[in-house]
């Protein structure tokens, strides 16, 4: 194909046409972010992928034996040991290779997904120990902020507010009181080549980052925001508009930390950033924060939003790992 | 006996030493281990082996034992032979992933330096860790000394890999009195072992991405039952083949293996049944005794999963008397694990021998010839007045003498 040719194609257009790694027909609730993650990620590189995947809403949902949704190989262990499953498989790689069992000029990326609970809470200790020690993968975690394959419970990826089964809003209560654990710096602080966090609302900022992320040597992180229709209650086709709000409020920012460098790779200007109670009303779990007497946690939410804000806007082209 | 004309020689090596070559001839693809003592010098030896070029295994230094378990899973379903090795809370710490590499088919090969589980923490030797997940579908086999230790984890991989039978094993050792006791062992030539392990051909690997496969689906009320009477099929038909292995071996290299072995149990009256280096130990009573004319045997168990307890019947059902040891209790039951077994082994015989259980051992506590002895003797006195037939009681526990 000529050059010039090439050029005219959209990107859009060849992801399109890239093979599908995970085909429909899974049972995913329709308008789940997780699916939309894998997909988007998976268009990532043309090479052959392997998968391992932590026990959660996109493995139960995408292999019910005797159906299998992945058209890659795929492991499943359990629910906190993505990290050290794609260890073993990427270390069998490296061996096999060294010994000529393998061609020298076959090539696979490692990929290891897992759930925020299966990331930041159960998994945590073996992702850092993926991560410390150096394998040759990307890890992937679909945050959709609580535990929803056990029916919504929180985690330590829910946000400061919010609803879940074991942070319910009360008489007592205005729902979880904790604010988020920062996994991206937490990732970024092992000194790997590359950590980011994208939304799936922004698919060509995700889709740049997982190429990047897979293009690497050695390994990489990347956190996705996967809106829940189920667990933050909204209407299923809103999934993708979520997505933005996050980024448009700066609930959640869009960065990347590139071999200890932190970029901002969508920068929104300050007539254009939207007040976060437009994030908050979209989704029924935060519904009780409108209430009078919940005020002061709104406020306290959009503090903290603002504040972190001004620190990646000034952080912004430093070298902080 | 010996028709073996293979090259070996003769070291000096302890248990874990013993182990470690094992390791380096089987040469394993990938190992991921975690150190606990008394594994550590198993794991020394070995990390070694790696950093002179020894062998061509990639080892991964993980940061648990779940994880070392883990990353094994993982490379095990890439197609790669893998291998860890752990002790006591390390392997329960492994659990999960334990049950999830026996319900995989993974062969994975495991040695298990036996350690009393804690709590109160201690590092000297039990059976209480393997005992624990007896269970698990894996394949579990018990060394006398080093020589076992090396012989049964050569054998392990044929066992694990063969076809019918897809399941992990692992072997265990006494923690200490073995994996630290300087015996003579002897070596095969690296060749010849390699040989008789064969190379490996996995099943669906991973890393086969031309046909890709699900590993570890969820499965549910329509398939899950079928999966296991799989895998209880796999775990039968590792009777024979374990058999089968043992005589290739003994044949090879000139050391006989089945799933228990007899020692002057054939005209015996009392009978003992032990495992580990207890059995060893046992050895030296039994010929004292016979030396005074007593008509004492040993069954030494090798292989406790499977259960062989076809063989085992056969073996003890003309005896007077049985006493069962075991190195670990099954807090609440009738008795120790071997001796559950046992007993419900010896349920459809008419014609019972009388059997008597005792729980030693645990936490290191030394089991002497002398112990031994007196073990016979007790047991000669139970079959004579009935006292204390079919208990289970501690023995060597203060105030329980
Ligand atoms: C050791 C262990 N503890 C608990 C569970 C139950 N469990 C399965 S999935 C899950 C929640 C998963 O949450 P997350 O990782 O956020 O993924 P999601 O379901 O949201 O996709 C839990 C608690 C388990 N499978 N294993």
């Amino acid at each position: 194909m000529a050059k010039t040719e090439m050029k005219k194609k959209r990107k859009i257009d060849i992801m399109a046409e890239m093979p599908e790694r995970l085909s429909s027909g899974h049972r995913l609730c329709a308008g789940c972010g997780a699916s939309i993650a894998a997909r988007q990620i998976l268009r990532g590189t043309t090479d052959p992928v392997v998968i391992s995947c932590a026990t959660g809403c996109l493995e139960v949902a995408s292999t019910i034996y005797p159906y299998t949704a992945w058209e890659v190989p795929f492991i499943h262990n359990a629910f906190e040991n993505s990290a050290a499953t794609i260890s073993g498989v990427e270390a069998a790689f490296r061996s096999l290779k060294k010994q000529g069992k393998i061609p020298k000029n076959k090539k696979i990326k490692f990929v290891a997904f897992g759930g925020d609970g299966g990331t930041y809470d159960i998994g945590i200790q073996s992702l850092s120990g993926a991560l410390e020690r150096g394998h040759d993968f990307v890890y992937v975690c679909y945050d959709n902020e609580a535990y929803m394959n056990t029916g919504i419970q929180r985690s330590s990826a829910t946000p400061f507010g919010a609803f879940t089964n074991t942070s319910p809003a009360g008489s007592c209560s205005f729902g979880k009181s904790q604010f988020r654990k920062d996994l991206t710096m937490i990732c970024a602080a092992h000194h790997i080549p590359y950590a980011a966090q994208a939304s799936i609302g922004y698919w060509q900022d995700l889709v740049k980052k997982a190429e990047k992320a897979l293009a690497v040597e050695g390994p990489a992180f990347l956190l996705v925001l996967a809106p829940c229709p189920r667990g933050w209650r909204f209407p299923m086709e809103k999934t993708v508009e979520i997505g933005k709000l996050a980024v448009d409020t700066c609930f959640w920012p869009l960065y990347e930390i590139e071999n200890g460098v932190f970029k901002l790779t969508k920068k929104i200007p300050d007539k254009k950033k939207k007040p976060i109670t437009e994030w908050l009303k979209s989704q029924g779990r935060f519904k009780h924060l409108f209430e009078e007497c919940n005020e002061n946690v709104i406020e306290e939410i959009q503090q903290k939003i603002d504040e972190d804000w001004q620190r990646y806007l000034k952080t912004n082209g430093d070298k902080i790992f | 006996m010996t028709t073996a004309t293979v090259k070996k020689i003769r070291r000096a090596f302890t248990g874990n030493e013993a182990g470690a070559e094992a390791m380096r001839q089987i040469n394993p693809d990938v190992a991921a281990v975690f150190p606990i003592t008394p594994q550590t010098e198993l794991m020394h030896a070995f990390a070694s082996f790696v950093a002179n070029g020894k062998v061509k295994t990639e080892l991964v230094m993980v940061e648990s034992e779940h994880s070392a378990m883990s990353a094994t899973v993982g490379a095990s379903a890439a197609g790669a032979r893998a291998m860890t090795a752990t002790s006591a809370n390390g392997l329960a710490l492994m659990w999960e992933i334990v049950y999830i590499a026996a319900s995989s088919r993974l062969p994975i090969v495991m040695p298990i330096i036996n350690r009393a589980l804690s709590g109160p923490i201690n590092i000297h030797c039990d059976h209480s860790d393997m005992m624990g997940c007896r269970d698990s579908g894996w394949i579990q086999m018990f060394s006398e000394n080093s020589q076992e230790e090396y012989d049964n984890l050569i054998q392990a991989i044929r066992i694990a890999e063969h076809p019918d039978v897809l399941l992990p094993v692992m072997v265990g050792q006494d923690g200490f009195i073995i994996s630290h006791s300087l015996e003579s062992v002897e070596v095969f030539d690296d060749e010849e072992v390699r040989d008789f392990i064969g190379e490996y051909h996995p099943k669906n690997p991973l890393l086969d991405t031309d046909h890709p496969y699900t590993f570890g689906p969820l499965d549910l009320q329509d398939y899950y039952m079928e999966h296991k009477r799989q895998q209880h099929q796999g775990m039968q038909n590792a009777r024979q083949v374990i058999l089968d292995t043992g005589k290739e071996f003994g044949e090879k290299f000139g050391h006989h293996y089945s799933n228990f072995e007899e020692f002057h149990l054939e005209d015996a009256e009392i009978g003992m049944i032990a495992l580990g280096s207890t059995a060893g130990t046992a050895k030296v009573a039994v010929e004292n005794l016979r030396e005074q004319g007593k008509k004492v045997g040993l069954l030494k168990l090798r292989v406790f999963r499977p259960f062989p307890f076809k063989e085992l019947v056969e073996a003890v059902k003309h005896l007077k008397g049985l006493i069962v040891l075991d190195r670990s209790d099954s807090f609440g039951a009738m008795g120790g694990p071997v001796f559950l077994d046992v007993s419900a082994s010896l349920n459809n015989l008419t014609k019972k021998p009388v059997t008597r259980n005792l729980i030693y051992g645990l936490g290191g506590r030394d089991m002497k010839v002398q112990d031994l002895e007196k073990i016979f003797g007790m047991m000669e006195k139970t079959v004579k007045t009935g006292k204390g037939a079919g208990s289970s009681q501690y023995y060597g526990a203060r105030g329980d003498d």
